[in-house]
């Protein structure tokens, strides 16, 4: 790991401010995707400005039929909130099952968003239930957010502060794990809000995706057999070592299947 | 060995070390530091196979804190010896083995990715890492052979010129006439080809050495995380750096695991200790993870052949193995004895086959090299023997346990075909005790049950057999060992009756001060907490060849045994003075020397304490003291076996397989201390269930390491696992004074082909016959894949 200045921001202002006076700053909030990044030396920051103690970037609230969760909320405290729980238990169970107790306990939602891991689990939360993300200085669709490969919408100097989830009717998320990294291979979120109903697939692609022709066979009847007969094509999919592209597109609707089960 | 009252032989004692080892209290290599200590870190090749036209070291050397900067040229230019192979293996012909030199540093051709090209010293290992990212080297990027079939193939890349076909050597055992025969006459003969997938060993504690000069003195000091200090300092002194064994000292304190991995000698080892005396400072090397994964020896990676000879009711007539076993690019130290010595000896397994032959091409390959890990070369000839017996039991439609009773071993002395002598077993007594605890009766339940969930469910057995307490020296020093095989202890009684216990043997995680503790109270009538174990310093210890091959307890242990034996003998002359009685009529029992048929007796402690204050004492006839050192070479192997049971259930819909019982009944021979036994069979279990299931090291074509983290690298996990249950028949081993066999390699031994086997069985009602390990969720939907797809046709 190579050297770098080390600041404690005290404020979304002061944390923003941070990182564009720096040559290449960046935040830090868990350090979960971010540490392991430093120690391989494949990011050299000059600058890292930690976020964690900002209060109000953490904690969960209901306002309305929307719920919101601050960017250094942490896996474990998502997945522990009684207020996640009673909205949108999907996201809750989600969150219990993101890496190991010690990802859980120092990850947070904004660190895992902005990051964009295409294994990631939230983003398949985020599009499924049509989420918007707050941030220093806008509001971007969970959709437009996520562009590719670890790549979002973000600005390089820009602060995720929040993400706001509408509170579905029913939701769930189903996830086929890496044996070795508990990343998903695939891991596939649905909702169903009256006939508004979405799949979105994370761990399969280069980034997280939604799948119409599901989403129209379920808005028709919310049960897993209206999946049945529908498979995605493997083209466009990730193939490595851990999982081939056709295994993933397979696992795609069968992970879709237990997801509409448990929802 | 008196084992009468209130016995501590068979005590579930807790573990003496485990106190420091759960407050963070152990001493391990990376917790030393010495006085005016430097920082080595290694340049490692990026490349599989790369010509080295220019290294340039220049603006490293000028870096700060860097105190030197070494490479390859250094090493020959001070003459400094390869890393030695231990063990000669010699071809069909009888000609040698091939046996490329192995240098601590690489001056001209890399040959695996983490192959070490220079090392930077500096004060810090901040700086020394620095300073290692501004050497420069020119590669000129060679084609590589990374798999035992790349290298195999025609016109593949050549690891060492002078190993035409990437072949080390091409050795055999058994008669191939009387196994052509037994073929000849066959009702069926039955074949597989199976794989034995490439493990990394992942120790929790990474390799680390210090380097230490004393000028002085003239003494050079390593401390490493080695299994083996005596045998470290054979090999860095007599065949890398020509230093007699009076001038170098090497220790091992608490080593954290090893699994066969911290057996072997290391170039990093020799660099630290060359280097101290260069730059005349203590030089430190820690591994990186990273560095772990691929400068650590590998485990396993063999791919075999195997043909069975049955007859209409299931009697084995003949077995032949042929076995490519990759070797990586040089010959670690005990390599070339893994596919041969202690796998090829093995094929005969628990059953009376009558003719068995094997062969073995030992290949070079583009990668880490590869030694003994964790049952060494047993698991291998398990694995190919317990898949074969189960595919001839479907092929003739017979049940897979009848075919196994039908075939057992039952008269002993037994002599195989394949060079061992069994001396004890009864395989019917664990089989039965096997099937007991997995409830077999009940299975059929079962299977409606998970049927129920939509699951299949399987059941699979594996009947083994090892061979350990490695060895009788003049028998592996005729099949080409350059060490004797035996172990040492010295038993130093104290003034006030305490004593201290010297083993050759080296725990990295085995119990042995808790174990052998036991052992020396039980035999001197003291109380356990009066023995302390002592182990891990060739400046302390007599001599010793460490802990592998599951030898501590059966060759260790009887090393001393025999050492108390002497004490004991002494102790009576002492006593017979003091008591006023002959010599012979003295006896020893529960701590006190006895004048037989009265009352008269002197405690253990009296006598001891007069051994070293002989003011009343026969000074004439005997020395004062009570210190006595025995050497302990075993008369034969020793065969640990048993029965494992494995039943899993496999999700269709994903090819997920749960494990979902796994039952093991062994017979280890006499047991010291069944918690530690229970300990050694839940490790060895896991890891034989992480082969089968989990773990396996990838290289891509080009040499490439793909599995070079815990991100791609597959551990198994304790929620992978339900609770074992394990038990043990005793059959005592009859040719050591304990009865030991040894218990730590049995888990990873057996369990592998049980595993295997549950998987094939939970698959058979779909048409899948083969599934290679590790049986990853993928490889097993397309397994069900193909086999729908084969069903349609």
């Amino acid at each position: 790991m190579k050297e770098f200045h080390f600041h404690r921001a005290s404020s979304v202002a002061d944390a923003v401010a941070a990182v564009k006076g720096a040559s290449a700053g960046k935040f830090l909030a868990g350090g979960q995707s971010l540490l392991p990044v430093l120690k391989l030396e494949m990011a050299e920051p000059s600058d890292l400005v930690s976020i964690s103690r900002i209060k109000e970037l953490r904690g969960v609230c209901v306002d309305g039929n929307k719920l919101l969760i601050g960017a250094v909320t942490t896996h474990a405290e998502v997945a522990a909130s009684s207020e996640v729980k009673k909205h949108i238990p999907g996201l809750a169970a989600l969150a219990e099952h993101i890496g190991d107790a010690q990802v859980r306990n120092r990850g947070t939602i904004g660190g895992s968003v902005a990051h964009a891991d295409p294994a990631a689990d939230y983003p398949a939360a985020l599009v499924a239930l049509g989420a918007t993300i707050k941030t220093d200085r806008r509001a971007i669709a969970a959709e437009d957010f996520f562009t590719g490969l670890f790549e979002t919408a973000l600005e390089p100097d820009e602060l995720v502060v929040a993400v706001h989830f509408p509170i579905p009717e029913k939701s769930a998320y189903a996830k086929f794990a890496s044996h070795a990294s508990k990343y998903a291979l695939c891991g596939v979120m649905v909702s169903k809000t009256g006939s508004d109903v979405r799949v979105a697939v994370t761990g399969a692609g280069q980034k997280v995706f939604r799948v119409p022709e599901m989403e129209k066979a379920l808005a028709a009847r919310f049960e897993p057999s209206a999946l049945d007969g529908i498979s995605i094509s493997a083209d466009d999919l990730l193939s490595d070592g851990q999982a081939s592209a056709e295994y993933r597109a397979h696992l795609v609707t069968v992970m879709a299947k237990r997801a509409v089960a448990a929802a | 060995m008196t084992t009468e009252s209130k016995s501590l032989i068979g005590a579930p004692i807790a573990r003496k070390e485990d106190r420091r080892f759960l407050t963070g209290t152990g001493r391990y290599t990376d917790d030393l530091n010495r006085l005016h200590q430097t920082h080595a870190v290694f340049l490692r090749s990026p490349h599989a196979h790369a010509k080295i036209v220019s290294i340039n070291t220049s603006a490293a050397a000028a870096a700060p804190g860097v105190v030197a900067v070494y490479t390859g040229a250094d090493i020959a230019a001070d003459k400094v010896g390869g890393i030695p192979c231990g063990w000669l293996v010699k071809n069909k012909d009888g000609s040698n083995m091939v046996e490329p030199p192995h240098p601590a540093l690489v001056a001209d051709v890399v040959r695996h990715v983490g192959d070490q090209v220079a090392v930077v010293i500096a004060e810090t290992k901040a700086q020394a890492k620095a300073a290692l990212n501004l050497i420069e080297v020119e590669y000129d990027v060679l084609p590589a052979a990374a798999t035992v079939r790349d290298a195999v193939a025609e016109g593949a890349p050549l690891v060492w010129e002078q190993a035409p076909g990437n072949t080390c050597f091409d050795w055999h055992l058994g008669d191939l006439a009387a196994v052509e025969a037994a073929f000849a006459k066959a009702h069926k003969i039955v074949e597989i080809e199976v794989t034995n997938n490439r493990l990394i060993p992942n120790a929790m504690e990474p390799r680390a050495a210090i380097g230490e000069y004393d000028a002085a003195g003239d003494m050079l000091t390593l401390y490493t995380t080695s299994q083996n200090p005596h045998l470290i300092r054979l090999l860095l002194g007599a065949f890398v750096l020509g230093v007699p064994e009076h001038k170098l000292r090497v220790v091992a304190p608490d080593v954290g695991g090893g699994f066969g991995s911290k057996i072997f000698h290391y170039a990093e080892e020799a660099v630290v200790v060359w280097a101290a005396r260069k730059i005349g400072r203590p030089v430190k090397w820690t591994a990186e993870r990273s560095e772990s994964f691929m400068s650590d020896a590998h485990g396993r990676d063999t791919v075999m052949t195997a043909k069975l000879a049955v007859d209409r009711e299931g009697n084995f007539l003949g077995f032949r193995v042929h076995n490519t076993a990759n070797m990586g690019a040089y010959l670690s130290t005990f390599a070339t004895a893994v596919p041969t010595y202690l796998s090829g000896t093995l094929m005969a397994g628990v059953y009376k086959t009558p003719a068995v032959y094997v062969e073995v091409r030992a290949v070079f390959t583009h990668t880490v090299p590869v030694d003994a890990y964790r049952g060494a070369g047993r698991p291998e000839a398990t694995y190919v023997i317990e898949r074969i017996v189960d595919k001839a039991a479907r092929e003739l439609g017979m049940d897979r346990l009848e075919i196994r009773k039908k075939n057992f071993i039952r008269t002993f002395p037994y002599k195989t075909p394949v060079a061992l002598e069994y001396d004890t077993g009864d395989y019917d007594a664990t089989l039965a005790m096997a099937l007991e605890k997995a409830d077999v009766k009940n299975y059929p339940s079962r299977v409606e049950a998970s049927k129920k969930r939509g699951k299949l469910r399987g059941i699979g057995y594996s009947t083994y057999l090892e061979a350990c307490g490695i060895a009788p020296s003049a028998l592996v020093g005729a099949l080409g060992a350059r060490a004797g095989l035996y172990e040492a202890a010295n038993v130093r009684v104290h003034p006030t009756g305490s004593v201290s216990v010297f083993t050759g043997t080296h725990s990295h995680g085995q119990g042995h001060e808790t174990t052998f503790a036991q052992l020396v109270a039980q035999q001197l009538g003291i109380p356990f907490d009066k023995v302390e174990v002592v182990h891990g310093d060739s400046d302390k210890i007599p001599f010793g060849m460490g802990t592998y091959g599951s030898r501590s307890l059966s060759v260790g242990g009887s090393a001393i045994v025999k050492a108390v034996d002497k004490i004991i003998a002494k102790g009576k002359k002492i006593a017979a003075h003091l008591l006023e009685a002959g010599e012979a009529d003295i006896e020893f029992k529960d701590g006190k020397f006895v004048v037989a048929g009265t009352d008269k007796s002197k405690a253990f402690g009296e006598i001891a304490f007069a051994a070293y204050v002989p003011h009343n004492y026969p000074i004439d006839t005997v020395e004062p003291g009570l210190d006595e050192s025995a050497f302990y070479d075993p008369k034969n192997f020793t065969y640990p076996a048993g029965t494992h049971v494995v039943e899993v259930e496999v999700d269709p819909d994903t090819g997920v397989v749960t494990v979902e019982s796994v039952v093991a009944a062994d017979d280890v021979g006499v047991i010291i201390n069944p918690m530690i036994v229970d300990g050694q069979m839940h490790g060895g279990l896991a890891q034989g269930i992480g082969q089968a299931l989990f773990e396996e090291c990838v290289y891509d074509e080009s040499g490439q390491l793909l599995t070079g983290s815990y991100m791609t690298y597959s551990m198994p996990r304790a929620a992978d696992f339900p609770m074992f249950k394990v038990g043990n028949h005793v059959t005592a081993c009859t040719h050591n004074p304990i009865g030991a066999k040894g218990v730590g390699e049995v888990g990873a031994i057996g369990v592998p082909p049980a595993t295997i086997n549950a998987v094939l069985d939970a698959l058979a009602p779909l048409g899948v016959t083969d599934i290679q390990m590790p049986a990853t969720p993928e490889k097993v939907w397309r397994a069900i894949v193909a086999a729908k797809g084969s069903k349609a046709q």
